[in-house]
């Protein structure tokens, strides 16, 4: 059952409408992450779904019921802000129960639930301490807590890890996936961190200027991009985008130079992108098309990012870590048909 | 070798070590800063030195210049502690200002947070409404208080030596640009949370602004135990007058009994000295914040 459905979502301010048409269904138990660059609507979604912005048109329905005019405390969620906002006047004990003050359980109850989230969150040896004495992955534990002690039906999590450095960044990211695999809560996450979306997501939602481009899991967006955009957005390094025209036979000749076989029939005559993970480009590839020379080289250890000049701009290729070519150095390189991808040039859209 | 020995010095870390912590500078612009401080210091503390000094003078020395009374006496202390009316002024004086500074700061921060937190249409209006009337002179708005008061009856009363204080453009104007601090994410949070607007500002917003609060209700506290020109007007008998309107009237047409004035001076300033020590660290941080927000 869909646990959050939005229909047609439209946000305006004043005359600029900044969210086209959002619709979305996600499911009951569903991590479900919002990703994009800036200013693509993911907070403003986020944020229209807990009732911090009002919406233009549109409805946002919670657990079967359309929860546009409630207040946020009325709408059954909890939020994870991007700067935790824990009270730094309050114990971790009354920071995390502060969600319930609302709430009409007994006393003895609303403990009760404070000390389960704190012990299932490695927290209970620090519920009589102030935010300030704690790490930066405490306090978002203490924001995690606060959010969970509620029970809510979605939980909200506005790019909560940005705040954090990148070994904390990892070590929360897993926390939070296991937490979600434990507890089973509806989760919609924001992030503009693509491996944040495609480590912990069971389905990314990719925005940009305000429409959704692609929802999908994590493979689907990876191997299956429904554009130039997505392509190039998920994935580091980006996606390579090679133009060309399609020819008669399955043939694509490359604006590098070239011809490539792609064994499947296209629209003759049509401008083409073709797009090329970094990952997928080889150096010694049997039908290798693409010819270069070398102007840098990032060494990863395992393997050796290679920046190839060709004829139509750099493309980037992955060579072998212990023997990758020296710097100004030709080489060719190729992919496998099927790793290749297909846009069309005008509309920027996949060709299947 | 001593791990130690390895970790170099900075030079200034040097000339520590080798002069000690206590020697004094050698530095001229430093010579030049301490002895502007200590005439700025000396310029501060003559005028009290000056009362406590007075205070303690017979009524035939107060017009000597002499800093320390020939025949120092506590008689004056005597006198004023032993005259009932000074204990109804001080208890004035502790009402008005007690009551008014929790007005005030009650009242400032809610309007601050207010005009800081919430997007309503009039609302750069008002808050340019508010900052106006800094503008305007105390001297300039005592006629128009005073007919006011005459009209409802509040001549001679508590309430009519404090209405004009109960709210404070200042207090509105600080307060507000302390709330600019406060993320929105506490108050959003709050909001999901279960809190209604007043409990957010009351919960959430008011401790996070402490320092501002205390601040805020020490300038209000100073400023309405040391008001002097509009208690004169509103006030008609002896047993209303505030602190400093009451040390006014001692003495007689012919003389001012200077010496009672900074008996009565000298004791008023206690309870200052006491709010300003306990809360010294508060304001200090609050001034410095209100400059660098503002």
């Amino acid at each position: 059952m869909a646990n959050l459905v939005l229909r047609d979502l439209v946000k305006s301010y004043d005359k600029t409408e900044v969210l086209h048409s959002i619709s979305l269904a996600v499911e009951d138990g569903e991590f479900v992450v919002f990703v994009g660059p800036s200013g693509c609507g993911k907070s403003t979604t986020l944020r229209l779904i807990a009732g911090l912005e009002e919406v233009t048109s549109g409805t946002i329905e919670i657990a079967g019921r359309v929860v546009n005019n409630l207040e946020p405390k009325d709408r059954d969620i909890a939020m994870v802000f991007q700067n935790y906002a824990i009270y730094p006047h309050m114990t971790v004990r009354k920071n995390i129960g502060f969600g319930l003050r609302s709430s009409k359980a007994p006393k003895a109850e609303k403990h009760k639930r404070i000390e389960s989230v704190a012990e299932l969150l490695g927290m209970t040896a620090y519920l009589d301490r102030k935010p300030s004495q704690l790490s930066g992955g405490q306090r978002q534990r203490v924001a995690i807590g606060r959010a969970m002690v509620r029970d809510p039906a979605v939980f909200l999590f506005d790019e909560p890890l940005s705040n954090l450095d990148a070994q904390l960044r990892t070590q929360m990211r897993l926390e939070i996936k296991k937490l979600h695999q434990r507890v089973g809560s509806t989760i919609v996450f924001v992030t503009h961190d693509q491996v944040e979306a495609m480590t912990m997501a069971d389905r990314i939602v990719i925005m940009k200027d305000g429409h959704i481009q692609q929802v999908g899991t994590p493979a689907e967006v990876y191997h299956q991009p429904a554009n130039t955009f997505v392509a190039r957005f998920i994935g580091a390094p980006a996606m390579n985008m090679i133009p060309g025209v399609a020819r008669p036979g399955g043939g694509v000749a490359l604006s590098t130079g070239g011809t490539l076989d792609l064994g499947r029939a296209l629209p003759e005559g049509r401008d083409i992108i073709l797009g090329i993970r970094p990952e997928d480009l080889h150096t010694g590839h049997d039908t290798a098309v693409i010819e270069g020379a070398v102007n840098l080289r990032e060494p990863l250890g395992h393997e050796t990012l290679i920046y190839v000049e060709t004829a139509n701009g750099d493309v980037i290729a992955k060579a072998d870590g212990r023997t990758p070519p020296e710097v100004g150095e030709v080489v060719h390189l190729g992919a496998a048909p099927e790793n290749i991808h297909v846009f069309d040039a005008a509309t920027g859209e996949a060709l299947r | 070798m001593a791990v130690t020995d390895e970790i170099a010095i900075k030079p200034s870390s040097e000339a520590l070590l080798r002069d000690g912590p206590g020697k004094p500078p050698r530095n001229m612009g430093q010579i030049l800063r301490f002895l502007l401080l200590f005439a700025g210091g000396v310029l501060m503390v003559m005028p009290i030195a000056f009362m406590i000094s007075t205070s303690l003078k017979w009524p035939h020395e107060v017009y000597n210049l002499n800093f320390i009374p020939e025949e120092p006496t506590l008689e004056n202390y005597t006198y004023v502690l032993e005259d009932g009316r000074f204990y109804w002024w001080f208890l004035n004086s502790i009402v008005i200002a007690v009551i008014t500074t929790i007005s005030s700061v009650l009242f400032d921060s809610l309007v601050g947070y207010t005009l800081c937190k919430f997007r309503f249409p009039g609302r750069y209006i008002v808050f340019i409404a508010i900052l106006s009337t800094l503008m305007i002179p105390t001297e300039m708005l005592v006629i128009p208080w005073y007919l006011m008061s005459q009209q409802f009856g509040w001549l001679d009363t508590y309430w009519g030596i404090m209405f004009p204080g109960l709210m404070t453009a200042f207090g509105t104007f600080l307060m507000k640009q302390f709330f600019e601090t406060v993320p929105d994410d506490f108050i959003e949070a709050a909001r999901i949370d279960g809190l209604n607007e007043l409990q957010i500002w009351w919960t959430v917003a008011m401790p996070l602004v402490r320092p501002a609060l205390a601040a805020l209700a020490i300038f209000v506290f100073l400023g309405n135990w040391t008001a002097f020109i509009w208690p004169l007007i509103v006030t008609n008998s002896v047993e209303m007058y505030t602190l400093p309107v009451g040390l006014s009237s001692f003495g007689d047409e012919a003389d001012v009994a200077w010496e009672l004035i900074m008996t009565g001076a000298a004791i008023s300033t206690i309870p200052t000295l006491i709010v300003f020590l306990i809360f010294q660290r508060f304001i200090i941080r609050g001034v410095v914040m209100a400059g660098l927000k503002g």
